[in-house]
C-alpha cells in the first residue's frame, strides 16, 4: 500500500520536475533568439533539415489526403444533390482542421524525431559538454536554431499541405467525377472567410510548430546519455507531440469556432 | 552536408512555395478578393417583413448575374422590418428608380440571395436609396401551413 503512494509521488514528482525543467529549457531558447539573429546561418541550416526536407512527405499525403475528400465528400453529397458544395466541404476541412493538424503530426514523425534523435545522440557522445568547456552555451548554439526554424517552418508546411490538397480534391471532384468548375470555386469562395479560417488556420499551425518542436529539442537535450535513453527520447518525442496536437487542436477549436 | 548555396536556394524555395500556398489560400480559396472589391461601389438599402436565410455577403443579382453583395443585415424597431444593406457594383450604375428586390433561394435547399427587377421610373437610383417594392423570402413552414389549412378547407366544404 505504502509502495503505491510511493510509486505515485515518485511519478508525480518526476513529472513536475521534468515540465520545470521543460519551461526553464523553453525560457532560455527564447533568449536564444539574440544568438540565432546573430547568426542566420545556423537557422537556414536548420530550415533545411526541417522544412526542406518534410516537403516531400507533406506534398505527397496533401494530395492523398485531398483525393480522398474528394472522393467521400462526393459520394455523400451527392446523396443530397449537393455535390456544388463539395469544395466547400474539401477547403474547409483542410484550412480549418487537416491542414494544421495532418501536417503538424507528419511534422512530428519526420522533423521532431530526428531533431531529438540528434540532439540526443550528441548527448550521448559528450558533444554537449564538449561545447560547453569552450564557453559555447548548446541551448543557444544547438538548440535555439532548430526550434525557431520549427516555429519559422510550420505554417508554410501547413499552408502547403491545404493548398495541394485543395488541388487534389479539385482533381477528383472535377477533373474524374464530373463536379462543375465554376461552382466548386465560387462556392468555396463564398464560404471560407480569410480572417475566420485561414489565419485561424496559421494561427494553428503556429502554436503546433511551437509544441512540437520545443518536445523535440528538449526531450533530445534531456535524453538518458546512452542509446537506449535516446531511443525512448524519440519515441516519447513523437507520442508527446500527437497528444500535445490533438489535445491543443480542440482547445484552439473551442476558443476559435465555439461560442464560449 | 551539401555546398551553402543549394542548401540556401533550397530554403528560398521552401519559402516562397510557402508564401506562395498562404496566398493562393487566401486569394483562391477564401473570400479576401471579394472582400477587397465589396468596399467600392454604392449602397442601396431595401426593407422586407422576413430575410429568412439571407446572409451578410449573400449574392446580389440582377438577370441572374451577380453585382453586389449583401453588406448588413439590421432590425428597424419601429417598423418591425428587416432592414438589408446591400453595396452594388459602381460598373451597374443604371439601375432605375422604382426597381423592386425579392429574396430567392437557390435550389430548394440552396442558399439565399436577393434578385432585383428593374423598375420603369426615369432617373437612376443612387447612393444610399431605397427600394420601394419588395418581396420577402419564402419561409418553408409558412408555405406547408397555408398548404395544409387549405386542404383542411376543402376536405370540410366536401
Amino acid at each position: 500500500m505504502i509502495g503505491l503512494f510511493q510509486s505515485l509521488g515518485d511519478t508525480t514528482l518526476r513529472i513536475l520536475e521534468k515540465s520545470g525543467r521543460g519551461t526553464i529549457f523553453l525560457g532560455a531558447m527564447l533568449v536564444g533568439v539574440m544568438e540565432v539573429l546573430r547568426r542566420p546561418g545556423l537557422l537556414i541550416v536548420q530550415i533545411y533539415s526541417v522544412g526542406v526536407l518534410t516537403l516531400l512527405l507533406i506534398i505527397i499525403s496533401g494530395i492523398f489526403v485531398g483525393m480522398v475528400l474528394g472522393l467521400q465528400g462526393y459520394t455523400i453529397l451527392s446523396d443530397f444533390g449537393a455535390e456544388q458544395t463539395l469544395g466547400v466541404m474539401v477547403a474547409a476541412s483542410l484550412v480549418r482542421e487537416l491542414g494544421p493538424v495532418v501536417s503538424a503530426l507528419l511534422f512530428a514523425g519526420r522533423a521532431g524525431s530526428s531533431i531529438t534523435a540528434e540532439i540526443g545522440l550528441m548527448k550521448a557522445t559528450d558533444q554537449l559538454s564538449g561545447m560547453e568547456m569552450m564557453a559555447v552555451d548548446p541551448v543557444r548554439r544547438i538548440a535555439a536554431p532548430r526550434f525557431f526554424s520549427g516555429l519559422i517552418s510550420m505554417p508554410f508546411l501547413a499552408a502547403i499541405f491545404s493548398m495541394v490538397g485543395v488541388m487534389g480534391g479539385h482533381f477528383v471532384g472535377v477533373g474524374m467525377l464530373g463536379v462543375d468548375d465554376g461552382a466548386f470555386w465560387s462556392q468555396m469562395q463564398a464560404s471560407i472567410d480569410y480572417y475566420e479560417d485561414i489565419l485561424n488556420g496559421v494561427i494553428k499551425s503556429l502554436v503546433f510548430g511551437f509544441v512540437v518542436t520545443w518536445i523535440a529539442v528538449f526531450e533530445g537535450y534531456d535524453t538518458l546519455p546512452t542509446s537506449e535513453g535516446v531511443s525512448r527520447a524519440t519515441t516519447r518525442t513523437v507520442v508527446h507531440s500527437a497528444f500535445a496536437i490533438l489535445a491543443l487542436d480542440f482547445l484552439l477549436t473551442a476558443l476559435m469556432f465555439g461560442d464560449f | 552536408m551539401q555546398s551553402s548555396k543549394t542548401l540556401v536556394t533550397w530554403v528560398g524555395l521552401f519559402v516562397f512555395i510557402g508564401i506562395g500556398g498562404i496566398s493562393f489560400l487566401a486569394i483562391h480559396v477564401s473570400n479576401l478578393s471579394a472582400n477587397f472589391s465589396g468596399s467600392e461601389g454604392y449602397r442601396l438599402i431595401a426593407r422586407f417583413e422576413n430575410v429568412g436565410g439571407l446572409k451578410v455577403r449573400s449574392p446580389v443579382t440582377i438577370a441572374g448575374v451577380r453585382i453586389g453583395r449583401v453588406e448588413k443585415i439590421d432590425f428597424d424597431k419601429n417598423r418591425y422590418q428587416a432592414v438589408v444593406e446591400m453595396r452594388i457594383n459602381s460598373t451597374y450604375d443604371t439601375l432605375p428608380e422604382g426597381s423592386s428586390a425579392s429574396i430567392f433561394t437557390a435550389g430548394l435547399l440552396g442558399e439565399q440571395y436577393i434578385g432585383l427587377e428593374p423598375g420603369g421610373g426615369d432617373e437612376f437610383m443612387q447612393e444610399g436609396d431605397e427600394f420601394e417594392v419588395t418581396q420577402s423570402a419564402l419561409v418553408l413552414e409558412e408555405i406547408i401551413g397555408q398548404f395544409l389549412f387549405s386542404k383542411a378547407d376543402e376536405v370540410k366544404s366536401q
